[in-house]
């Protein structure tokens, strides 16, 4: 007598169990499977090139009517079972068929999250799960209106791209920054923004759907932030949750998932569950390997094997859309333990990053190169020792194991018709003739007489090795040092790459210059964003985490973890309000320390964090604005009291002091500017040891810069003289525009001064006027975006994070 | 610490703290620092560098390190010791993403200060 085998659901977990029992114990069981959909099993993972068109249902059908039946499988298409009755041991459809078992398998999947937004339940609201959504947007597509999918994660984009091949309007929003950001990194999941929406499909990321709008069918979907976009179809792939009511009904152990052993037994021994909707060891699952890996376990139990044990093992993704080669698997998280290996290529559009534990490979994200990532997942399901292929792993199978190229050797074997630098078709034999013939020493020179990385400089390093393989020791390359360890390019070449190559967001930047960390380091980061600050003005968009903390909360940090505040005195004049309003913050607000500074303001020290934007507003109303005493940024414009007062003063210099500052503030440097205006040449506001320094004289004004009175003590050096108050102003914006443009981060303007040569910036300022007015320009036009008073903006609540702990457990703590 | 004894307070969404930034939870035994990385993994420190006590939850996030803002001392956020040449470290706090949620074990800090 065979035992009866009842199995609830008809997926691929259970598909793959029967399949596997069949081989193993084909005579044991007599087989009843009841499907609620109406239809045999289906391969799930190819729902996607249905939906794109790429594939018919016929063609993902894994077991036919023919394969039941040549069984002796029982199979009630379209029957949902309603209960299962343990103590009788049955099982009860909603169509009222009663069937006994001896075994029950519990394979009831899992249902898609339906966010429950207002609106969620209109018609024309779809989830992404099986063959009647798929048919349901097909349907849809017909009309080729607006599709918005809500989710970013692999369905979604799937769903995303089915739905643009069929000729929908698309848009993509996703909560997260960035598209699925559980199996990729950062960097990653930007390259793969990029490919989607160069597909034509619109992704608005950190986007929180408020509600879906419509009368009797959707008509749109409502963001957060006010954003409104028309649909004719949502769909939602925002995930899964297991679907475990049936045995919770039934009284089995329910947690996320239905709770199975190792040998996929329920907490009822005669009851196993297996796939999406069991739970084990904690976890519930829903890529197809560990789902067919139970299935294996499950079958081998049925038949008999008592030992077969589930061990969740890595899991890889693939996203299933034409032309983007995506991969990840295992565990990529940066870790201290960690170690990883990047391999960028920028022009090929290739990531790939290897994160090795002990000696063996811990996880691996690959985009655009996909090829060799059935050897790598192998490496990391065997904990395979990679010690000794680690040089070349990166590289994949063709070179496991070789001996590591060396760099020389290899650029030495290239036939002399090799194209060195591609931007400029400049081959192996013209450089290197042109280094013997030419007596060529230096980089500069060889890009000079040949063109050879001259433009986008990206094959700098292949030029490097062809001189030191043809001048061998004589090949000195002037040291360029590099930003910080996380590339080998010094500031100067980011600076020009970043133009060049129109990099206009950090991680666009760190793929495209083949960036060696995955998010770079307190170096760079903040340099990387002043250079696109002041390289896109208008256009970057400021990365606030890549700012040092004083300006990222607009305060100076002092030792103790409390910010020194500096309202502006424009021309380090003030007045009764002002002070009476000084006076009255640091009252209300306890402040400890009341100091007049060295460029003529004055600094409230001691304040706590959570109280800035309190003592920001106040000073605010009183007419004050941030003084930027913490800014890579115009700082102060000192000045003395001139013709106003001064029986020797020549000209207005309190006036023109005010004029620069109100002219200049707000804008970013690559460190910090002060200035002063003297009325006469005693310069009692000490002009001449200032970044940029006015001295009034009768005829004018005589403009000095490159002075320095800190860790060096340097008078200034004469720009030049000017006639007039206008033409000071431009002479003075035009100057700090050139420094904006090539001074390095953190370099003051007497040490770019210095390497730019003194002559090489007066030549370009006072001698060249076309050059002069293109500079002012620039400056006047990258103000018209930093003019904005930051303390202001948060007291309105920009950032509003920064300024409240996130929770206050003193409290709670004191109650208990 | 073992496992039964842990005690998991909710201080807040992940969504509250930036990507590659960091927020405060007060406590009667101090700050702690919760940081959220680029991969979206969070990290709980005591929320004093253990060169001059700097705020660490002020500094630059990197990889899973945080450049302190007083000196520039690298702490590494999983093990809570100084990176490089410095040395020192601070306590790690036990925290967790649940549904979204942060919660973390205020615990050990108050195990230092009986100690």
């Amino acid at each position: 007598m065979r035992e009866k085998l009842v199995v609830i659901g008809n997926g691929m977990a259970p598909g793959r169990a029967l399949e596997r029992l069949l081989e193993a114990a084909p005579e044991r069981y007599d087989i009843t499977i009841f499907n609620a959909e109406p239809r045999v099993n289906y391969d799930r993972i190819m729902l996607s090139p249905l939906l794109s068109g790429e594939k018919t249902f016929e063609q993902i059908v894994i077991h036919g009517d023919g394969w039941y039946v040549k069984h002796g499988v029982t199979l009630y298409k379209g029957h949902k079972i309603r209960a299962i009755d343990r103590a009788a041991k049955t099982v009860t459809s909603a169509a009222g068929i009663t069937a006994p078992y001896d075994k029950l398998i519990i394979a009831t999947g899992s249902l898609p999250i339906v966010i429950p937004v207002p609106g969620s339940t209109l018609a024309g609201v779809l989830t992404y799960r099986d063959l009647d959504d798929v048919q349901a947007m097909l349907i849809a597509a017909k009309s080729r209106g607006s599709a918005v999918v809500i989710g970013g994660g692999l369905l979604g984009l799937e769903a995303a791209a089915g739905l643009k091949e069929q000729g929908m309007d698309v848009t993509i929003v996703h909560l997260m920054p960035t598209l699925m950001e559980k199996q990729l990194d950062a960097t990653a999941g930007h390259l793969l923004q990029r490919a989607v929406e160069a597909r034509g499909i619109k992704i608005l990321t950190k986007a929180n759907t408020e509600a879906i709008w419509g009368q009797s069918k959707v008509e749109g979907v409502l963001l957060a932030d006010g954003t409104e976009l028309p649909a004719d179809i949502v769909v939602m792939a925002v995930g899964i949750r297991p679907n475990a009511t049936l045995a919770k009904d039934a009284g089995l152990i329910v947690k996320r998932g239905i709770v199975v052993g190792p040998g996929m037994q329920t907490s009822d021994p005669s009851i196993f569950a297996v796939g999406e909707c069991a739970e084990a060891q904690g976890e519930c699952f829903g890529l197809v390997a560990p789902l067919y890996e139970m299935a294996t376990v499950l079958a081998a139990r049925l038949a008999g094997d008592a030992n077969a044990q589930f061990t969740p093992s890595a899991t890889a993704t693939k996203l299933k859309v034409t032309g983007i080669n995506l991969f990840s698997a295992g565990d990529f998280a940066e870790g201290k333990d960690r170690e990883e290996i990047v391999l960028r290529d920028a022009s090929r559009g290739i990531y790939k990053r290897l994160v090795i534990k002990d000696d063996k490979l811990a996880g691996a994200v690959f985009y655009g190169d996909t090829a060799d990532s059935a050897w790598f997942f192998d490496l990391l399901k065997r904990g395979a020792d990679i010690s000794k292929m680690r040089e070349t792993l990166i590289f994949g199978p063709s070179y496991a194991g070789g001996a590591a190229l060396d760099p020389m050797a290899a650029v030495a074997a290239l036939p002399d018709d090799a194209e060195i630098c591609g931007c400029n078709g400049v081959c192996k034999g013209k450089i290197v003739t042109a280094i013997s013939i030419q007596g060529l020493k230096s980089l500069d020179d060889v890009r000079a007489h040949t063109k050879a990385s001259a433009s986008c400089g990206s094959c700098t390093g292949l030029v490097e090795q062809l001189m030191k393989a043809t001048l061998g020791d004589a090949y000195n390359p002037a040291a360029v040092q590099p930003m910080c360890p996380c590339t080998a390019l010094g500031h100067d070449d980011v600076r020009r790459l970043i133009i060049a190559k129109e990099l206009k967001t950090i991680p666009d930047l760190m793929q495209a210059l083949e960036w060696r960390t995955s998010c770079g380091c307190a170096k760079c980061r903040p340099a990387l964003n002043y250079y696109l600050v002041a390289t896109w003005p208008g256009e970057y968009q400021d990365d606030s985490q890549s700012r040092y903390i004083n300006e990222r909360v607009h305060a100076n940090i002092q030792k103790d973890g409390t910010y020194s505040v500096v309202p502006r005195m424009w021309g380090g004049m003030t007045s009764a309000n002002e002070l009476r309003a000084i006076a009255d913050v640091v009252d209300k607000f306890k402040i400890p320390a009341v100091k007049v500074t060295g460029g003529q303001r004055v600094d409230l020290l001691g304040v706590k964090k959570e109280d800035l934007p309190a003592v920001w507003a106040d000073l605010n109303k009183a007419g004050m604005v941030s003084g930027a005493a913490y800014a890579k940024g115009l700082r102060t414009v000192k000045t003395c009291v001139g013709t106003d007062w001064c029986r020797f003063g020549t000209q207005d210099s309190t006036g023109l002091g005010i004029k620069i500052e109100r002219f200049m503030w707000g804008s970013w440097t690559p460190a910090k500017v002060k200035m002063a205006v003297s009325g006469c040449p005693r310069n009692c506001a000490e002009a001449t040891c200032k970044d940029v320094g006015v001295i009034c004289v009768d005829s004018g004004y005589d403009i000095h810069f490159a002075g320095a009175a800190g860790l060096d003590i340097k008078g200034t050096e004469v720009l030049g003289h000017v006639d007039t108050e206008p033409e000071a102003i431009e002479v003075i914006a035009a100057l700090v525009q050139l420094y904006r443009e090539q001074g390095r981060y953190l370099e003051r303007i007497y040490k770019w001064a210095k390497r730019a040569g003194i002559d090489t910036i007066r030549k370009q300022i006072m001698d060249d006027l076309d050059r002069r007015r293109a500079l002012y320009d620039r400056f006047v036009y990258s103000q018209k975006f930093s003019q904005t008073d930051p303390w202001a903006e948060r007291v309105q609540g920009k950032e509003a994070h920064e300024f409240a702990p996130i929770a206050d457990l003193t409290l709670r703590e004191a109650a208990e | 610490m073992t496992k039964q004894n842990q005690v998991w307070v909710d201080v807040g969404a992940l969504a509250g703290i930036p990507v590659r930034g960091a927020r405060v939870v007060k406590t009667t035994s101090g700050c702690v620092a919760v940081f959220r990385t680029s991969e979206n993994e969070v990290h709980a420190l005591e929320d004093r560098c253990p060169h001059k006590g700097g705020p660490l939850s002020q500094g630059i996030v990197h990889g899973t390190s945080v450049t302190c803002p007083l000196h520039n001392w690298v702490i590494s956020l999983t093990t809570g010791e100084a990176q490089g040449a410095d040395k020192g470290a601070v306590k790690t706090i036990p925290v967790r993403i649940e549904s979204g949620r942060l919660l973390i074990d205020p615990t050990v800090l108050k195990a230092r200060d009986a100690a």
